[in-house]
């Protein structure tokens, strides 16, 4: 039976990350909470608008209303990367070699380990970033589609359109496919060696929450009762097939979703702070939380795939063990 | 806990500024943020600009219009307001309310159909009303030479007739029947550097039909013939009772927008709802505003509606009185309508 370690913090926990084996939890109140031996708090910003952490889980990026960027070490170490005053940090994304990537009104900045700083303008406001799995590549989702740059050169971008509001973006982790999250409630997605378009629509909200499974064979989604699962493994991806539905309820919404580092196995956040683990093979569940304060905001595993750290709108956080 | 529940309580009311260049936008901004009315506004703007005011919960926003993918041009949105929102709405104990000012160019439309058509912002706000400030010595001629002046006195709950002091009495008195031409149902005030009672700009309600009537029960009524505005009417007015003079504001307005009053008796609900479903799809992206009081045969309770270009809402609001005449009465705002269809259509679906 797993067991929870509650966390009950004074705001809207925008993220949650381990860092090594130490869980951390990002609030929009500009906190950054950790437990290791003990509760610890890092006061980072004047309001806290995005945060990603880097592919190996070492650091913690985060960025604020205050216009400030900061890089986060396991010890709650704040190093300052960038700071524009009076601008909303909109997205941020952590890339590979250390790379770090924000946006902020219609500007993409990328900065590298050897100090090398690179700004990519779009017509229209960046929504979400994301790095590519392998080499410098970046994609700024925007109005009518994503762009997708190098980001060591000042080569022109590939644009992939599709008209609509794009407001988060994805690489799948064999970097083959592009999916976005729009404005209507729908999922767009980009096989990247031809452009071919796939359309992943029927949601009744819009989609906050996307996860790939280990391997890349599924994309997870909120937006629906359930977590709507696209399956990836094909040749076509989910063109022409139609998505699992798991953990579906009748009363209430999938707000996060976060796809287990290892098994095919979706952790799923309701917007009334239950939290189901659902098994992708056999759609068996198992509830991991009963309930909250708050919706879901943010569901991480940890590297082995036996902790799950969560937050809620409300500010009710926590840490479930699935060892005990 | 306490921010928890605090949240679920009320929706954060917003309230948004419209007006050209030099209208009086920011010495109205600097007001709400300056005096001492005990509450807390979160402001979001264009531009920093001459805001002389230190404060953190300014926030600058790019304009930035979304069209919905569902091949309707006038379901707009304004992209930057959904995230700001959200943003400021993840910490919401810091402020009682919002205030969206925007650009003088700036088509009103798609900002209040923010509040109405994403359903993040529409769970967590409410908009409370469309402020419009226009500058008396330069309406006349920004009223022949833009379409958004027009636009933003039409889609206006409250104009603010500003700069009073620059124009003569008769000019203000024919600069108010030009904007009642425009929009009859907005409430007028005549101001100089923007020095109105905030409570007549804020926390106004005027999206909330159930308020907007208490505030004003007669808002379909001025300019109306068979109406005398007494003490009750809560606007400046001073002598548009002259409405049989409307060449004087014709002087001034000779523009596209237009409004449409129509009274008929008691509608029979199963033609009146697939009329008003109707008329907005077809004429919707004409439509500026609609505003309407409908009696509703063998109902007992007023039904009231209005709408912005394809959305429309109603609601029972409270029952006839029993000296109250049973009829119906419904405003549309807009431009290219056709006044004899609407009209006919509308009697059609009398019972």
């Amino acid at each position: 039976m797993p067991t929870i370690a509650p966390l009950d913090l004074p705001s809207h926990c925008i993220a949650t990350a381990f860092l090594g084996e130490i869980p951390f939890f990002v609030l929009a109140d500009g906190t950054v909470h950790r437990l290791d031996h003990g509760h610890k708090t890092s006061e980072l910003h004047d309001g806290l608008l995005c945060a990603a952490h880097d592919p190996r889980n070492q650091y913690l990026l985060t960025g604020g209303e205050d216009g400030k960027v900061l890089r986060l070490s396991a010890d709650g170490t704040a190093e300052p990367i960038s700071e524009t005053p009076g601008k909303w940090i909109n997205c941020i994304a952590a890339g590979p070699n250390e790379a770090v990537a924000y946006a902020t009104g219609r500007v993409t900045f990328v900065h590298q380990r050897n100090g090398t700083i690179s700004e990519f303008a779009e017509k229209r406001t960046v929504e979400g970033l994301a790095f590519a799995p392998k080499g410098l590549r970046i994609a700024a989702a925007r109005y009518d589609g994503v762009s997708l740059h190098w980001a060591a050169t000042q080569a022109p971008p590939k644009d992939l359109e599709w008209k609509g509001a794009h407001t988060a973006v994805t690489f799948s982790p064999d970097g083959n496919y592009v999916v976005t999250a729009m404005q209507e409630n729908a999922l767009h997605g980009w096989r990247l060696k031809d452009s071919k378009h796939m359309r992943m629509t029927g949601y009744p909200a819009k989609v906050k929450s996307m996860s790939w499974s280990a391997k890349g064979k599924w994309l997870a989604s909120s937006g629906a009762p359930a977590a709507i699962v696209w399956p990836f493994s094909g040749k076509d991806g989910p063109m022409g097939k139609a998505p699992l539905e798991l953990g579906t309820r009748g009363d209430t919404m999938v707000t996060c979703v976060a796809c287990h580092p290892t098994d095919d196995v979706v952790a799923t956040g309701y917007a009334d702070g239950m939290i189901l683990a659902v098994r992708i093979s056999d759609q068996r569940e198992v509830v991991l939380r009963r309930g909250g304060k708050g919706a879901i905001s943010t569901l991480r595993w940890n590297g082995k795939g036996v902790q799950l750290a969560f937050g809620s709108e409300a500010g009710d956080c926590g840490v479930v063990d699935l060892t005990a | 806990m306490s921010e928890a529940v605090n949240r679920i309580a009320e929706p954060i009311p917003v309230t948004v500024l419209t007006g050209y260049l030099g209208a009086g936008k920011t010495t109205l901004l600097n007001r709400i943020l300056s005096e001492d009315h005990g509450k807390r506004y979160a402001v979001i703007v264009n531009e920093f600009g001459e805001i002389g005011i230190d404060n953190d919960l300014i926030v600058e926003s790019d304009e930035e219009i979304y069209e919905m993918n569902n091949g309707c041009v006038c379901c707009t949105v304004r992209g930057d307001l959904i995230r700001v929102v959200e943003g400021l709405m993840r910490r919401p104990g810091r402020f009682d309310a919002i205030v969206v000012e925007t650009t003088g160019l700036a088509d009103p439309a798609p900002v209040a159909q923010t509040f109405f058509m994403d359903d993040d912002v529409r769970a967590k706000t409410r908009l409370d009303a469309v402020v419009a400030l226009v500058d008396a010595k330069h309406l006349p001629l920004r009223l022949k030479d833009s379409r958004e002046a027009e636009d933003q006195i039409a889609f206006a709950d409250v104009v603010l007739l500003n700069k009073t002091d620059l124009v003569e009495g008769e000019e203000l008195a024919r600069l108010e029947q030009a904007i009642r031409a425009i929009n009859p149902s907005a409430r007028i005030h005549r101001t100089e550097r923007a020095g109105v009672a905030l409570e007549k700009v804020l926390d106004r309600g005027a999206f909330d039909l159930q308020r907007a009537l208490e505030n004003d029960p007669h808002f379909l009524d001025h300019g109306h013939p068979d109406h005398a505005c007494g003490p009750d009417c809560d606007h400046d007015h001073h002598d548009h009772h002259d409405q049989g003079h409307s060449h004087t504001a014709a002087d001034i307005h000779d523009a596209s927008v237009q409004s449409i009053s129509l009274r008929a008796g008691p509608m029979n609900p199963e033609r009146f709802f697939p009329w008003i479903q109707k008329t907005t799809q077809i004429d919707g992206p004409n439509i500026l505003r609609l505003k309407g009081i409908v009696a509703l045969d063998n109902d007992e309770d007023r039904y009231v509606v209005q709408g912005i270009h394809m959305i429309v809402e109603g609601d029972h609001e409270r029952p006839w009185k029993p000296d109250e005449k049973r009829e119906s009465r419904i405003v549309f705002i807009g431009r290219d309508l056709d006044r004899e269809k609407l009209k006919r259509t509308f009697e059609a679906c009398q019972a």
